[in-house]
């Protein structure tokens, strides 16, 4: 037991680590500007006073190291600074987008778990069967698919020719459940088909790995009933590689979520990062970038824990 | 013919396949790996199926539980078991007679145990499923069972999980766990070969009394026909697909009648004399006092000096685990000793190859244990051998493709085989061309890794023989790493004996091979199998006195 | 030549349609101007005209000609797209070669280099370093590139570690030879059919990934032709229930899909390779 929780503190200490490089990374990719931030927003035009004046104001005049521990212990404090375009408090700008963009990636990932884990399953016990080559070639083809063009798709069918469901979906937090998920229906269907196919084929080719391997064959020559086998033999031993699946996909749920956002108008964090992207808001950038990858190395980093207490050659060590 | 041969006290026909006919699928071309199979086996009968790979032997083993592996099919023949017949039978119905009737031991316990369950639930999964036995019932007979097969902790080793026991045990364990519905027939698909032949012994002894205590009938298959002598009442040689031959055990070894059997009942008998000791100072390699493992923690070799003399064999002998590979990485240079020296003509070998000259390279070559892995499978054999002579002898195309031929020749393999690759040779053919691959840097030291354990016994022979020759004519020194006392027997003029990275015993093959032994080299000795079936029972008998 | 022939019979219908598919935007990308009709940023028309008559696939928000815009696209979007792919192969392949047959210190600090890069979701980290360097083609194609090269870099590492370790390798070592010789002889020529493959796949990400930035407006900048902006550009016209936006969504698509077929069947003839990823 004590291997597992040294193998786990380790992974945790790893992922801290890690979190500290990305800020670290995310900071000082503001400093490959050319020139500084003050000279990049204000222009060549600006003359030399307002430069010094909103150096100050960022307080660019501060060494680097002084500048990033400030704005890493105000990250730690729930204090993202604030924007350059308006001024506002980022915290507070993030605030209710990011819980959008969560609900969104959380309904996309309710319906794509389920389903692709089932049909990936399915696929890989009825391999080489009809269902499994059409299964095959209709997930290479929607995975070969830009997340644009299939939202596009389907607003072209659910929206304008049916008008089903809205093709933009303006969420607000004074929404009931049941319209905030009907408004966010569309961008969710979009993700969880992008999502399915890439995690149906893997869900499959760790199933067929794993039914490969000769304690399968030799439940075989046990007598022993398929659906036992499928439920006694490879599902104990599918559990990790199935896990790591799921949160790799969900850990790219949440970052592709930016274009649907964009093509939905759906008021989330991609939206918002995009925008700010285009207007060169660099600290509002540099914030969802933060937690864009806060995400996506928490996600993976709880696969990784999933995955070593899921092995039952750990969990039971000599 | 031989059905009426067998039938010394056997009951009725349990097992019979009448002109059985296995497919297997390469490159999507069907090629026919049974050819026309005719088996009988009754009650408490055992069978030892024996050939080299490619005979078709497993596939016959698990066809008698009407299975075929993926890529396989049964193209003809009929396999009735118990009047019931397999080839046509449903699904459901074989799958009732697997585990509780038919049971299966596979050759690696380790990855044919579910690494997720405890062996007793894998033990009581057959019977409980099956109907047999309640699974409290199913854990007093696995503990049961246990004991019979002298298992160490017999009442509390089925609560562990397979990982958690050593390789003999978990073998045993599943020698257990094939009898726990107590069934007509079991297939033993070489179940001691991954083993050292210490553990072997054990396995064997276990399988013998189980089998003789529950009166079950079985297949035993092996490619080692002194194994399948301590078990079968009667033995069918196969080869490629096809049967050689059939008959009762002792009437076989004894009176075999084709030349195939012949060969393989000779492969063991292969002998050389040692030949005289030289005296030589300095001797052409000379490992001094070496201790040496992996990372600062894990000690493989300790305190290990072993000399070779100019056209000597030195065979360094013991089982996993013993350090015998790790002293090859030490005289070629791939793992720097902790401790010691490395002495080529009285000279001090650098540690580390890396720092080694290209002629202090050049004089110590080495041959390896899968010739598949040790041929780089894009190159031409021309390339293979001729780089050693572009590399170390600066010899133009012309030269090279003169020598490359020779070589072959030395070889015994035609000299156009130099623009074949790899993939196009048989196990043998590969091997031969690594044999030539170190000749051509005429070196003074070969090493040969296990040279001959990936080999069939009978191709393996011939690589001995053509090493023994090649010695003679290039009066080349072998440090020859092995496993297998009848390798050593065969070509070795000094023997040393490893046991956990010390050496126990060494000297002169006579001095070694005549008692009094070493305590460890007596039970390595007496552990390997003999050409006969008694073999066994007084080897235990002996024991146990 | 005669083996290709026989390939090309024992190929499935898919990776037959994938070929095609390749070999056509091939032939659209180089002879671009011989098939358009117009100049790649000509305004023809007025904004918006529809398909048929001059303009076989109407105009664009700005009125420039669609098909002239689409053959234009094929030219750029693939281009920029190979290019990347090929510098991230030669970036990620060389160090993950490198790391393999080194082994050590080299290969310790440039595994733990890469596995934090790859903490990165590449889309935002992508996103924030165009921000800041602007968004020439030329940083494009070296920021996506770095990016793209850590996922060559793990797999060409693994597939070498693989072959590193076979005792061909150790038998050349302990000739003497060189690091080049043993990379270039006996590691590359044995790893060539995952890499391929992976070209393959890491090209579709790569095309999909830049067709996504300029959907978003931070790829290829305008007036240049490129398909992922096409789309962007013609949005609006969805909501009239006009498909013109999606022919260039389309045109990424059928590419990417071409590209996936050809390389399953790859990877299917190479044996299980890689079943998926």
């Amino acid at each position: 037991m004590d291997k597992i929780l040294k193998m786990v503190a380790q992974r945790l200490a790893l992922g801290a680590v890690t979190l500290f490089v990305v800020s670290l990374i995310i900071f000082l990719a503001v400093q490959l500007l050319p020139g500084d931030l003050a000279e990049a927003i204000l222009g060549q035009a600006a003359t030399e006073e307002t430069v010094a004046a909103f150096r100050r104001e960022l307080h660019l005049d501060l060494p680097a190291h002084e500048r990033y521990l400030n704005w890493l212990f105000g990250i730690l404090q729930g204090d993202l600074g604030r924007s350059l375009a308006n001024q506002r408090d980022i915290s507070e700008l993030i605030g209710k987008r990011l819980l959008n963009t969560l609900f969104l990636a959380a309904l996309a990932a309710s319906i794509a778990v389920p389903l692709a884990v089932t049909l990936g399953v399915l696929a890989a016990l009825y391999r080489n069967s009809f269902y499994d080559r059409m299964v095959n070639m209709a997930t290479l083809t929607t995975i070969s698919f830009p997340e644009f063009f299939v939202a596009y798709i389907l607003v072209l069918i659910l929206a304008v020719n049916m008008g089903v469901f809205p093709s933009i979906s303006n969420v607000s937090s004074d929404l009931g459940l049941w319209d905030r998920v009907y408004r966010s229906f569309l961008p969710a269907l979009t993700l969880t088909l992008v999502v399915v196919a890439h995690m149906m084929r893997m869900t499959r080719a760790a199933i067929i790995n794993l039914l490969a391997s000769p304690y399968i064959e030799m439940a075989n020559l046990k007598g022993i009933k398929r659906s036992r086998i499928i439920t006694h033999h490879a599902l104990p031993n599918a559990l990790s590689p199935i896990i790591n699946v799921i949160v790799i996909n969900l850990a790219y749920l949440v970052v592709g979520v930016v274009i649907v956002e964009v093509v939905f108008v759906y008021p989330g964090l991609g939206q918002l990062m995009v925008d700010s992207v285009s207007k060169r808001d660099i600290p509002v950038v540099q914030a969802c970038s933060l937690i864009f990858a806060a995400t996506y190395v928490l996600l993976n980093l709880t696969a990784d824990i999933l995955s070593i207490l899921s092995n039952p050659r750990l969990m039971h060590p000599r | 013919m031989t059905s009426k041969l067998a039938n010394g006290g056997k009951g009725e026909v349990l097992l019979e396949m009448r002109g059985l006919r296995i497919e297997g699928q390469a490159d999507e071309i069907w090629h026919e790996i049974v050819c026309g199979i005719d088996l009988t086996l009754r009650r408490g009968e055992v069978l030892g199926l024996i050939g080299e790979s490619g005979a078709g032997k497993s596939t016959i083993g698990i066809a008698a539980m009407g299975f075929t592996r993926p890529g396989c099919r049964i193209s003809g023949g009929t396999i009735t078991f118990d009047g019931i017949e397999l080839t046509s039978a449903p699904e459901e119905t074989k799958r009732r007679l697997r585990g509780s009737r038919i049971a299966y031991v596979a050759q690696s316990a380790a990855a044919s145990f579910n690494p997720a369950h405890k062996l007793i639930q894998q033990f009581s999964e057959a019977p409980v499923q099956h109907g047999v036995l309640n699974s409290s019932q199913a854990a007093k007979d696995a503990i049961d069972i246990y004991h019979r097969l002298q298992m160490p902790e017999p009442d509390s080793i089925g609560f562990r999980y397979p990982h958690q026991v050593s390789g003999g045990q978990l073998q045993r364990a599943m020698v257990a766990m094939a009898m726990a519905c107590k069934p007509d027939l079991i297939v033993f698909d070489e179940p001691t070969t991954a083993l050292d032949v210490t553990t072997q012994i054990e396995v064997l002894a276990a399988i013998k009394d189980i089998v003789h205590q529950f009166n079950t009938a079985a297949i035993y298959i092996s490619h080692d026909l002194a194994v399948v002598a301590q078990l079968a009442d009667r033995i069918m040689v196969l080869r490629y697909g096809n049967l050689i031959e059939e008959g009762e055990t002792r009437a076989m070894l004894d009176r075999p009648e084709e030349t195939y059997t012949r060969q393989l009942l000779a492969v063991r008998s292969y002998r050389r004399d040692e030949s005289p000791p030289t005296k030589e100072d300095p001797p052409l390699l000379e490992v001094r006092g070496i201790s040496a493992g992996y990372g600062p923690h894990i000690k493989v070799l300790d305190d290990v000096s072993v000399k070779i003399g100019r056209k000597r064999t030195v065979a360094v002998v013991g089982e996993s685990g013993s350090g015998k590979s790790t002293l090859a990485r030490v005289v070629t240079g791939l793992l720097p000793p902790y401790q010691g020296e490395v002495f080529f003509k009285g000279q001090a070998l650098p540690p580390s190859y890396k720092n080694r000259t290209q002629d202090q390279l050049r004089q110590v070559q080495m041959i390896y244990q899968m010739p598949d892995v040790a041929l780089n499978p894009k190159q031409k054999v021309r390339d293979v051998i001729g780089r050693p002579l572009a590399f170390y002898l600066n010899m133009n195309e012309a030269a090279r493709n003169r020598r490359v031929s020779d070589l072959l020749e030395m070889i015994e393999l035609p000299a156009d085989f130099a623009d074949r690759l790899p993939g196009e040779l048989s196990g043998g053919q590969k091997q031969r061309i690594c044999i030539a691959r170190a000749l051509a840097a005429e070196p003074e030291l070969i090493i040969c890794d296990e040279v001959t354990s990936a080999l069939d016994q009978l191709v393996a022979e011939e690589i001995l023989k053509l090493l023994q020759r090649l010695q003679d004519d290039l009066e080349v020194s072998y440090l020859f790493i092995t496993h297998d006392l009848a390798t050593v027997r065969a070509i070795s003029d000094e023997i040393v004996v490893m046991l956990q990275g010390r050496v126990v015993q060494q000297g002169g093959k006579t001095k070694v091979l005549t008692p009094p032994h070493h305590e460890y080299t007596e039970l390595l000795l007496s552990s390997v199998p003999e050409m006969d079936p008694d073999w066994l029972d007084d080897l235990l008998e002996k024991r146990a006195s | 030549m005669k083996d290709f022939i026989k390939l090309m019979r024992s190929s499935p219908w898919s990776a037959r349609f994938g070929m095609a598919v390749i070999v056509f935007y091939i032939a659209i990308a180089v002879f671009a101007p011989i098939v358009s009709s117009y100049g790649e940023t000509e305004i023809v028309g007025s904004e918006f005209e529809p398909w048929g008559g001059a303009f076989l696939l109407g105009t664009d928000n700005l009125g420039r000609d669609m098909f002239t815009r689409m053959v234009f696209g094929a030219r750029n979007t693939i281009g920029i797209a190979f290019v990347t792919t090929c510098l991230a192969f030669l970036i990620g392949g060389f160090f993950g070669l490198m790391a393999a047959a080194l082994g050590g210190l080299v290969d310790q600090i440039l595994s733990r280099l890469v596995y934090v890069l790859m903490a990165l979701p590449p889309l935002i980290f992508a996103l924030l370093l165009l921000t800041i360097l602007g968004t020439s083609i030329p940083i494009l194609i070296v920021v996506i590139a770095v990016l793209d090269s850590t996922r060559v870099y793990r797999l060409a590492r693994a597939v070498a570690m693989n072959i590193a370790v076979m005792d061909f390798v150790e038998v050349a070592r302990l000739r003497g030879e060189g690091l080049m010789w043993i990379i270039r002889r006996e590691i590359l020529p044995n790893s060539m059919p995952p890499l391929v493959a992976e070209f393959g796949l890491r090209f579709c990400f790569v095309f999909l990934f830049i067709s996504a930035l300029s959907f978003l407006g931070l790829g290829i900048q305008p007036p240049t032709a490129d398909w992922g902006s096409m789309v962007r550009d013609n949005a609006t016209l969805i909501t009239y229930g006009d498909v013109t936006p999606l022919l260039p969504a389309g045109a990424i698509a059928l590419l990417t899909v071409g590209v996936n077929f050809v390389v399953d069947w790859f990877l299917h003839k190479t044996a299980g390779l890689r079943d998926d990823q």
